[in-house]
């Protein structure tokens, strides 16, 4: 056990803490937009998932990765708008379009890949993702392997935590966004538009959503895997809780999830003797004790869930 | 051009407006004018009309059919933005702030900012903090709203449309929420606005307030205008048989009534506010059965506390609460119903009413569960209408249906219905807090002579009220109640309005001194 206390081991942990945290911090920074305007989109994993297909198809179909993240936007705000369809014209139920909307994106992306790609043995494979050494930084002991020689979305990831915080909280946007989720009357009584606000959150948030799907499929081994979302969009529900909807606390619960699986993959490999069943539920055991520690002491947007529903009209 | 002032378009005209909703006609042809630089009330019973016309004008609700003036020239507004773009500002009934967000956030939601989209805080905060100034506005631009009493909630929202540059302020009962050193202040701004050429429009129930302050009155009555006055033409009795139709009745007389055991004994009670601050510190009260106890005091002074504990809303930390003999401290509030608690709360929307749910439904939400309401568990659908229909006639709700979502109701109404699932109970001790706040006149002594006859049918009433008319006129002994104290008890037949006025501001030097052995 003396390799957990060597220097490598810990660099390597954090450097994969925050690389696998990645997809779930673009999904979660994406629900928070959408919750703090008063939707809550459990349908995240569906867009996360239908990300990862459209991501490693078009990057498949054009042998561009970056064409890939595009499209792996695209599918997550194509889901997104029929989720917001549903869910603000008209007015549906936010959690039974969530479910609708996982269901789908399960259904399409495993009879889609079956369908293009056939039954084969040959395990089809795209362009990945190359990871960035950026010049100089990646070359710091410590910090240059755990931070300065990751994939771009990484980078991207952390830039649209400051990207989001600035636009909640200092443009008019974000003001808009987050008087949405709280008193949409109020909003609307001084010329917001619900509506356009509402639509815009939802599909920023199936827009980030699909960018951590197309993470997914496209860095390191670049295949897509049914149901490869395996639940990091939920995992992305408790992070936003976690972080009481604020961007950097996301980043943090993020980096914890991101944390708990790599520690359960490096104790898979070395620690034979525990059952792997016991270690792949790590971060879902974490999200339990999260959502336990905190729950009765956060608040959530006032109007979330809550339709709106103009008078009079 | 210049000869012409005097025949210039008035600021707003409102033409022949008509607005259903669904069955009911909230306008029907109404003509409305407003000119510039006046003070215009708009009075009527509640669901007269007065917030559905004035929503119209703000591009809230679209009318049926009709035209809408401003400056002369024809406008349709699809949203308040519109509206606002035209000068026009709304205060509403229910404030239409949000909670969460800061008082300069509330302010300037929905402005372009300079950067758009960026916002630049430090040229709003100087700008807001300027308008506020100009208008003697005195509020903390960065406090968080949730935290500010309803007075200030008012400043913010008053500032916010004048931020926006309205010239034509819509004010929907301003005053029903005002202490009245607060109202003194607030009519020195509107008279202020006035001068500098503001036009504003006037919803109230208070009728002095018309005369005091306004320079004409438009009366409404089942949606249609009744009448447009001079307001110095008028007197408050005229006024009122305009809205109501008729000649109000004399009150009731108050009979003379020994009161008998105590219902509601209260000793010693300490709690903290919602800021975890003492908020009542040692109040002891008895009341008797028929006998009304008024608690007098500017809002604020542990009123609402008071309320949450006799409720079993809110733990004291200290003290007890007896209800009919039984102990019920920090009981649940279905404990001290059963014990025979009848409560009208402060706040109609939050804690009198299920707002989503229908009329019916909330006519029984405490008794649903009983007999005739609830067989082995089920409810009983006929009973329940049948309940609800002999409550609408008795107190003669309007709704369009018993069947209509209670949110939909107009302020008044929405307190009536409060009003007659609490009597028709019959509880022992009926707590009424701010009973009559945003009713019309009629139906404001409606409720005064419904808490009459209760003290004459034996029931001990503790009345909370800020309006000092209100409890002068009902209770037999009055406490006044300032920074959670009772200072003083007085006998209602040797009160004099002065002699509480002072101890309401905590001046009573006498009465301070003796509560304080
Ligand atoms: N959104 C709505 N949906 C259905 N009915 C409504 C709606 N708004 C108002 N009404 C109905 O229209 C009528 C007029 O209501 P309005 O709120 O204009 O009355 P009001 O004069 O402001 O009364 P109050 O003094 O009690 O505030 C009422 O019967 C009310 O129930
Ligand atoms: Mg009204």
């Amino acid at each position: 056990m003396d390799v957990m206390l060597s220097e490598v081991f810990w660099i390597g942990l954090i450097a994969a803490a925050i690389r696998l945290a990645t997809p779930i911090l673009l999904a979660s920074l994406g629900e928070i937009l959408a919750e703090r305007a008063g939707i809550l989109n459990i349908g995240i994993e569906g867009m996360l998932l239908i990300g990862a297909f459209g991501g490693f198809l078009a990057s498949h179909g054009t042998g561009s990765p970056w064409i890939g993240v595009l499209g792996g936007m695209i599918a997550g705000m194509a889901l997104a708008l029929l989720f917001a369809y549903l869910t603000i014209t008209l007015a549906a139920d936010q959690i039974v379009c969530g479910i609708m909307a996982n269901l789908l994106a399960f259904g399409v992306t495993g009879f889609g890949h079956r369908v293009i790609f056939g039954m084969t043995t040959v395990i089809p494979s795209a362009p990945p993702l190359a990871d960035w050494h950026i010049p100089g930084l990646a070359a710091i002991p410590v910090l240059g392997p755990i931070l300065f020689q990751q994939n771009p979305l990484v980078y991207l990831g952390l830039v649209l935590v400051v990207a989001c915080w600035f636009m909640l909280f200092r443009t008019s946007w974000g003001l808009k966004l987050r008087a949405v989720g709280e008193h949409p009357l109020a909003a609307d009584s001084v010329g917001v538009s619900v509506r356009q606000v509402r639509y815009a959150a939802v599909l920023a948030c199936g827009g980030l959503a699909g960018i951590g799907g197309a993470f997914l499929s496209l860095s390191q081994l670049s295949m897509f895997v049914e149901e490869m979302s395996a639940g990091r969009g939920f995992i992305a529900l408790a992070v936003v809780i976690f972080a009481r909807w604020h961007p950097v606390g996301a980043l943090g619960a993020s980096i914890l999830f991101g944390a708990a699986e790599a520690l359960q993959f490096r104790l898979q490999a070395q620690a034979a003797d525990i059952p792997f069943q016991f270690l792949a539920i790590l971060p879902y055991v974490l999200t339990v004790i999260a959502l336990v520690s905190i729950v009765g002491r956060s608040v959530q947007p006032a109007a979330l869930t809550r339709p709106y529903h103009k008078e009079g009209h | 051009m210049v000869g012409k002032c005097s025949s210039a378009p008035p600021r707003v005209t409102l033409e022949d407006i008509t607005k259903h909703f669904g069955p009911v006609v909230a306008n029907d042809g109404v003509d409305f004018t407003l000119a510039d630089a006046e003070i215009h009330a708009l009075l009527g019973e509640n669901g007269a009309g007065k917030t559905t016309l004035m929503n119209i004008l703000y591009g809230l609700y679209r009318p049926d059919s009709g035209a809408i003036r401003v400056e002369g020239e024809i406008v349709q507004f699809d949203s308040p933005r519109e509206a606002i773009a035209h000068g026009i500002g709304m205060v509403h009934q229910h404030f239409m702030l949000v909670p969460a967000l800061t008082v300069l956030e509330n302010v300037i939601l929905g402005m372009r900012s300079k950067h758009e989209p960026l916002l630049d805080f430090g040229d709003f905060r100087r700008r807001v903090m300027d308008t506020a100034r100009s208008y003697n506005l005195a509020v903390d631009v960065d406090a968080r709203v949730s935290q500010l009493p309803v007075g200030v909630q008012q400043r913010v929202e008053i500032l916010k449309a004048l931020f926006r540059g309205a010239r034509t302020l819509i004010l929907d009962e301003p005053t029903a929420v005002l202490t009245p050193q607060e109202v003194d202040q607030f009519f020195d701004v509107l008279k202020g606005l006035r001068e500098a050429g503001y036009s504003i429009v006037l919803i109230t129930h208070k009728l002095h307030e018309v005369t005091a302050l306004c320079d004409r009155v438009t009366v409404l009555r089942g949606g249609r205008v009744v009448g447009v006055e001079r307001a110095d033409n008028v007197t408050r009795e005229q006024l009122a048989r305009m809205m109501v139709g008729r000649d109000l009745p004399r009150s009731g007389e108050r009979q003379e009534i020994t009161p008998g055991a105590p219902v509601l004994e209260i000793e010693g009670i300490e709690c903290l506010n919602a800021r975890r601050l003492a908020a009542l510190r040692g109040i002891s009260l008895a009341v008797r059965r028929g006998e009304i106890v008024g608690i007098a005091g500017v809002d604020g002074n542990g009123q609402s506390e008071l309320a949450e504990v006799i409720a079993g809303l809110r733990a004291p930390t200290a003290g007890q609460v007896r209800i009919n003999g039984r102990d019920c401290t920090g009981a649940t509030p279905r404990r001290c119903f059963d014990a025979g608690l009848g409560h009208i709360p402060q706040d109609r929307l939050g804690t009198g009413l299920v707002p989503e749910l229908s009329v019916a439904d909330n006519l029984v939400l405490q008794t649903h569960a009983d007999s005739p309401f609830a067989q082995w568990g089920t409810l009983d659908r006929d009973a329940i209408a049948e309940n609800a229909e002999r409550q609408l006639e008795a107190f003669s709700i309007r709704a369009g249906s018993r069947d209509t979502a209670t949110n939909t109701l107009s302020g008044g109404n929405q307190q009536k219905v409060i009003l007659a699932r609490e009597f028709s109970r019959h509880p022992d001790i009926m707590l009424a807090v701010q009973p009559t706040r945003g009713l019309d006149i009629a139906a404001a002594q409606f409720v005064h002579e419904r808490l009459l006859a209760a003290r004459a049918g034996n029931t001990g009433v503790l009345l909370i009220s800020t309006e000092l008319d209100e409890i002068m006129a009902l209770s037999d002994r009055i406490a006044v109640i300032f920074e959670g104290r009772i200072v003083g008890v007085l006998d209602s037949a040797t009160a004099s309005r002065e002699r509480v006025g002072l101890m309401m501001a905590g001046q009573d030097d006498d009465a301070t001194a003796r509560a304080a052995i």
